[in-house]
């Protein structure tokens, strides 16, 4: 590139803009279309479910003849009018079935599905359906699980030298253990599907699903059918956070099995109940952890076990537990390690992907375990949170063997103790706590460290599909799924900076499987990361063909050629892109490219527990500030300080509000959300009206969000960015562990309360009363 | 029947007037604006008022002046539109963007855009009402509108910015149009009876006629914000037949002031009594101010909260406390009655066929009062533990206790066994000691998914002792968010 002025002007949405989403008009005016909001064709036809009332049991009698006879009912389905494979597992482990058959395995498990003329009408006919099996006691959490070693697949181990050795060695011992919740998504968009019947019992489906492909090859498995029978389509998502990963293929198939038999388009919509009562959630987790440290607090050894809620199906559980692994350590370097996970069955809805996948909970108990060796040398947790951060050589792999190569957390952390005033702040706090006997108030740096791929690493592929018209205008297609993360508008990003155009003139488009096929989840943070990659490969294609054409029609160079702001600049003249792009038509330059982009660098054996799962980590640390009641438990969060690594942000305005909302999000999970199941295995905290997500008022007062400045990424990323969709969730552990410094400054801050998650005002006030008591 | 009844709703929907032969009086508004108006910007998230995507604006006549205010069109009735002007996010925008919408856009405010068409109608109620927009007000107007995505602080921003624009020419006199449509229409002295698939749907206009038309459906369903009973259809799938409004009745939504008491008509809502309340005590007016949502306080009333019978209703204990009572009618007459004494049990009230809960009386003068309202989440969140303490202390001793809770019990209920442990004693710890554990004797409280037995004692004791500290008048902070704490306050 040039230095001259005309080069300064730059094209309207390049990377690096903080440019608005793109569909930001649609969204305020209300023109976005959901798969709700789509025109229906004539004579729709709408779905809902029925079960049997108990959470687990052998199905003795099912009736459904009062379903059928009720008003507007076209069709009622039974797991026996499935003509294919009755599962939508997303691991094709036969465990999830459309519609149960013989034994229910969850309280709401869809028993059948009644296709009615409206929505009020389906819902009301579903109500009719007498459903009775011979209810067993349920297994409902953790510990009745582990009582009764009911697991649904094999534990895993992840270790290096001899932790037990390690620490009994060590000068000093400690053990401790922590439980915390699952989460719902709540995506404010329900589960939604509508199935279009199409020639040769065909079908299109519109889904808000962050994987078309896999509703895609779920589909054509339970109607028989091979795969290019079934289309996928998304336009966008309202919200998924991970909801709508695996669990948008059991309503989709419905949908298809109405639309194929009755040869009407049919909708299956969940209402927020049965939205949140029939699929999955963040897996909750107890941990147990032993350590081993010096007397400055210096971890040498640490045996871990842990334990996930994964409900009644396998899903996508062992991944999801494995990440758990994968971040137990988080930034800490633990030299004898052994991390064991156990994966347990219980008789509830399938516990799911949510943003982080599993990572937020493993990183909990390595920072529960690192905040109780802080206690009990009588330190600052900050400050041993510092002294056992990844290193040089000798203090820099990870329990699975791989190389921490870029490690920024220490600059990071530097720059923002002084940023957030944090010295200076806890001794105000601590001057405060020492005269403010209801009313404590505490503080906590976090940090952040989470590895970038899918740890299944065939998965870590991307296709893109770029067409030029004759008239100039481009039209981007991908297999990434936007779901309000700002996906589509990065990629275009990328894409007119390839070609220099403004990024008006690219039309975003639907994801659709039949545009780009067997794509991967938009999931692991990884949407820009790949897809912007593949988009840019085709894109180059593309400029790559207009080059050769340029350089043959006007007799230059290759490197004669440059694309400027809306124009080509070849040799002297200067062409304007449409112009090339027609020209270009007519001397029959092909306009229409894919991309292909596979992740490099990475491998993991699970065998051995070794490898390299991550291309990089994206790293933040946050300082939140909190003020508990010790009467009530009621609690504030007062204030936040972030400091996010995007690496080079390809949109700083999207990147901060992924950074902010993932944040609020993982404080919700952290404090306000508790589901809550009664003894029958019934949840009942299935609607925001007992299920409490962060609202305005729980945004702190004080909230300075900020992009280190000096990130890059050390991998050959898309323009050197790095994944931002998960890794702030976690940046909200800074609120759980102010909370429970508020609550240590009771005895002195000599022990970790007793304290699991969600903080609830409940389980705060407990644990005030604990330590009130003397422990 | 003698008095002159209509049978076609109308409204104005948009800027457009709209005549219309309701089928079904159970259809809420979100069901015709999606599925007959086809105006699909207007979301469904919860269908229980509790997530605000649906949020539309509402203009109606009260008390002759035309009022713009927020609220849920998932649980209200279609026909309690009648005589109204809804907007929604379809009617925002003209050839240009409005303010809000362009704030919005400019700052980031949207990710999957799901929730927005509410938030931009709750902005656009801030907006029209010329509403202050420091923190405070803005959460206050905000916090029903669930957003999973940003966080809210581009929101907060976007809202600040907008707000400080005034209202177009172009929109004001759109405005004037509407609101001389809605004075014409409520000029009108017939009332509207409609029969449909599900029975009538009759919504007198004065407390008379409402006696009457509830003497011939003793059965009927009483609705006025449709707050709690619009559930009963959207949850539980229940049929209302027939449904009786009190939204028109003119004098249940009157406020009368007298040397003594705070005389409330039971339609009057939330919003409306909030001011009235809060002169008599800040901390019934904080309570108020925490009850539901806006969207909930516009639509919800004092009265439906009481003749629900609800034992975790908000406004119960408290009233109960100050010696608040209410007023039955019924064709046969008038009585009054302590409000304790109308929660006979859980689900059942003291309340006759043919009777309905005309008037609140809430005592204007009261001694030291402090309502404490504890839940999972510190705003709009339903109650765990509501503790309403009601003192009269002089020279050091306790001359009067009025005490009540609610989520303690089947029904909001005094703790009487705690009164009497303070009644005649010394106002000091020890006094609080022994009544905190009396409370042990006054209630038995359950186990649900708001809170557990053992915790809703537990604060329940704490809060009589948080009273006896805010009584003391102590140097020790006692709140949890004291802004000064933090120097400048800053987001973004």
């Amino acid at each position: 590139m040039g230095d001259n002025a005309q080069q300064k002007e730059r094209i309207r949405g390049g990377v690096a803009q903080a440019l608005e989403h793109d569909s930001a008009i649609k969204h305020v005016t209300g023109q976005a279309v959901y798969v709700d909001d789509i025109p229906e064709p004539q004579g729709t036809l709408h779905i809902a479910v029925g079960s049997a009332a108990a959470a687990q049991g052998k199905i003795t009698r099912i009736d459904l003849v009062a379903v059928k006879a009720s008003p507007g009912v076209i069709c009622v389905l039974t797991a026996d009018d499935i003509p294919g494979l009755n599962d939508v597992s997303p691991t094709h482990t036969h465990d999830d079935p459309v519609l149960v058959a013989d034994r229910v395995n969850f309280f709401g498990q869809p028993v059948f599905a009644v296709a009615a003329e409206t929505f009020a009408q389906a819902k009301a006919a579903a109500r009719l359906g007498i459903v009775e099996c011979d209810a067993d006691e349920p297994v409902l959490t953790i510990d009745q699980a582990l009582t009764k070693d009911y697991l649904i697949s094999a534990d895993h181990v992840m270790a290096r030298g001899d932790a037990a050795a390690g620490i009994e060695a060590a000068a000093n011992q400690l053990s401790g253990q922590m439980e915390m919740g699952g989460q719902d998504h709540f995506y404010l968009e329900g589960q939604a599907s509508m199935a279009v019947p199409l020639e040769d019992g065909d079908v299109l489906i519109h889904c808000s699903t962050q994987h078309p492909s896999e509703v895609q090859h779920n589909i054509a498995h339970v109607l028989d059918r091979p795969a290019n029978a079934v289309t996928v389509e998304v336009r966008r998502m309202g919200g998924a956070f991970g909801g709508k990963e695996s669990q948008a293929a059991q309503w989709a198939a419905l949908a298809a099995l109405v639309a194929v038999k009755t040869g009407r388009a049919a909708k299956c919509r969940l209402d927020r109940d049965d939205d949140m009562s029939l699929t999955g959630k963040r897996h909750e987790l107890a941990g147990t952890w032993r350590v081993g440290y010096d007397n400055d607090g210096r971890i040498s050894a640490a045996d871990i076990e842990m334990a996930t809620r994964c409900g009644n199906s396998k899903d996508l559980s062992d991944a999801i537990s494995d990440r758990a692994m994968f971040h137990l350590d988080n930034a800490y370097y633990l030299d004898q390690v052994r991390i064991l996970c156990k994966r347990m069955r219980t008789d509830t809805v399938s516990n799911t992907a949510f943003r982080g996948f599993g990572g937020p909970q493993g990183m909990m108990i390595g920072e529960r375990m690192i905040e109780s060796v802080a206690r009990a040398v009588g330190k600052d947790p900050l400050e041993v949170r510092k002294l056992n951060f990844y290193g040089d050589q000798g203090r820099n792999q990870t329990p699975y063997h791989m190389q921490v190569e870029d490690f920024v957390l220490p600059e990071m952390i530097a720059e923002i103790e002084t940023s957030s005033d944090y010295w200076q702040r806890r001794k105000e706090i601590t001057a405060f706590n020492a005269d403010s006997p209801v009313i404590k108030r505490g503080l906590a740096l976090t940090p952040v460290k989470f590895g970038i791929s899918f740890t299944t690493t065939f998965l870590n592929q991307a296709g893109a599909l770029i067409h030029i018209y004759k008239d100039g205008s481009i039209l981007l297609n991908h297999g990434g799924t936007e779901m309000g993360q700002g996906l589509f508008l990065k990629v275009a990003q990328v894409v007119a900076e390839e070609f220099q155009t403004d990024v008006d003139r690219i039309k975003i488009t639907a994801t659709n499987t039949g545009k780009v096929p067997n794509t991967s989840a938009t999931a692991a943070s990884s949407g820009t990361d790949m897809n912007g990659m593949a988009a840019m490969i085709a894109a180059r294609t593309i400029k790559r063909r207009l080059i050769a054409f340029a350089c043959n029609q006007y007799k230059v160079d290759e490197t004669d050629v440059e694309f400027i702001p809306n124009q080509v600049r070849i040799g002297n003249q200067v062409v304007d892109f449409d112009d090339l792009v027609g020209q270009a038509y007519l001397n029959r330059v092909q306009l229409s490219a894919t991309g292909f982009y596979r992740t490099p660098k990475i491998h993991y054996d699970r065998e051995t527990a070794s490898g390299r799962p991550f291309y990089y980590f994206a790293y933040g640390a946050a300082v939140s500030e909190v003020a508990i009641d010790t009467l009530t438990g009621e609690n504030r969060v007062l204030a936040v300080d972030i400091l996010h690594d995007v690496g080079q942000s390809l949109n700083p305005a999207i990147d901060i509000g992924q950074i902010e909302g993932g944040f609020i999000q993982g404080m919700g999970w952290l404090t306000t959300e508790e589901l809550w199941w009664d003894d029958k295995g019934q949840l009942r905290t299935h609607a925001p009206s007992t299920y409490k997500i962060p609202t305005f008022g729980d945004r702190p007062d004080r909230m300075a969000v900020k992009l280190w400045e000096k990130g890059r990424n050390v991998e050959a990323t898309i323009h050197r960015s790095k994944a931002v969709g998960e890794p702030p969730l976690m940046l909200a552990m800074s609120v759980f562990h102010a909370i429970s410094d508020a609550l240590s400054s009771l005895d002195g801050y000599r022990s970790v309360p007793e304290l699991d998650a969600p903080a609830t005002p409940e389980r705060i006030l407990m644990a005030a009363a604990k330590l009130k008591a003397g422990g | 029947m003698t008095i002159e009844s209509r049978s076609t709703v109308r409204f104005l929907l948009g800027w457009s007037p709209v005549e219309l032969d309701v089928n079904d009086s159970n259809q809420t508004l979100l069901q015709y604006l999606r599925d007959q108006a086809r105006l699909k910007g207007t979301k469904e998230g919860c269908a229980e008022g509790d997530c605000g995507a649906c949020t539309v604006v509402v203009g109606e006549v009260i008390d002759g002046e035309v009022c713009y205010r927020a609220v849920n069109a998932c649980i209200l009735f279609l026909p309690a539109m009648d005589g109204k002007h809804i907007l929604t996010v379809e009617s925002v925008a003209d050839d240009t963007l409005h303010p809000v919408q362009q704030a919005m856009v400019d700052l980031h405010g949207s990710q999957c855009g799901y929730c927005t068409p509410g938030i931009i109608n709750s902005l656009l109620t801030l907006h029209l009402n010329k509403s202050a927009v420091d923190r405070q007000s803005l959460d206050d107007a905000l916090i029903g509108n669930l957003c999973r995505c940003t966080g809210y602080g581009p929101i907060i921003d976007a809202a600040e910015k907008a707000c400080a624009t005034d209202i177009s020419s172009a929109w004001a006199a759109r405005i004037a149009t509407a609101g001389g449509q809605l004075l014409a229409w409520s000029q009108e002295q017939n009332y509207l009876a409609i029969e449909t698939t599900n029975g009538p749907y009759l919504a007198p206009k004065t407390s008379d006629q409402l006696a009457r038309v509830l003497a011939d459906h003793p059965d009927a369903t009483l609705v006025a914000g449709a707050t709690d009973v619009g559930l009963w259809v959207t949850k539980l799938g229940r049929t209302l037949n027939p449904l009786i409004s009190l939204g028109e009745v003119a004098d249940l939504k009157s406020i009368r002031v007298t040397d003594t008491h705070l005389d409330l008509g039971a339609g009057v809502t939330y919003s409306e009594a909030h001011a009235a309340l809060a002169e008599i005590s800040q901390s019934l007016g904080e309570l108020v101010r925490r009850i539901g949502s806006r969207q909930v306080r516009n639509s919800g009333t004092v009265g439906g909260n009481i003749a629900n019978g609800s034992p975790i209703g908000d406004m119960p204990p408290a009233l109960i406390a100050m010696g608040a009572s209410v007023q039955l009618r019924s064709e046969q007459g008038v009585r009054e009655i302590p409000l304790e004494s109308f929660f006979i049990a859980y689900g059942k009230q003291d309340l006759k066929p043919g009777e309905f809960v005309e008037r609140v009386f809430v005592p204007r003068s009261v001694d030291t009062l402090r309502c404490y309202k504890i839940s999972k989440r510190f705003d709009q969140d339903i109650t765990a533990v509501l503790g309403a303490f009601h003192l009269k202390i002089e020279d050091g001793m306790v001359v009067s206790a009025r005490i009540a809770f609610g989520g303690m019990a089947g029904t909001p209920l005094r703790a009487s066994e705690c009164e009497t442990r303070l009644i005649g004693k010394p106002w000091n710890m020890e006094t609080v000691d022994a009544a905190k554990h009396a409370l042990d004797k006054d209630f038995d409280p359950m186990t649900d998914m708001r809170a557990s037995a053992a915790y809703r004692t537990l604060v329940a004791r704490n809060l009589l002792e948080r009273f006896y500290l805010e009584t003391q008048n102590p140097q020790v902070p006692l709140e949890l968010a004291n802004r000064s704490w933090l120097g400048g306050l800053t987001h973004g």
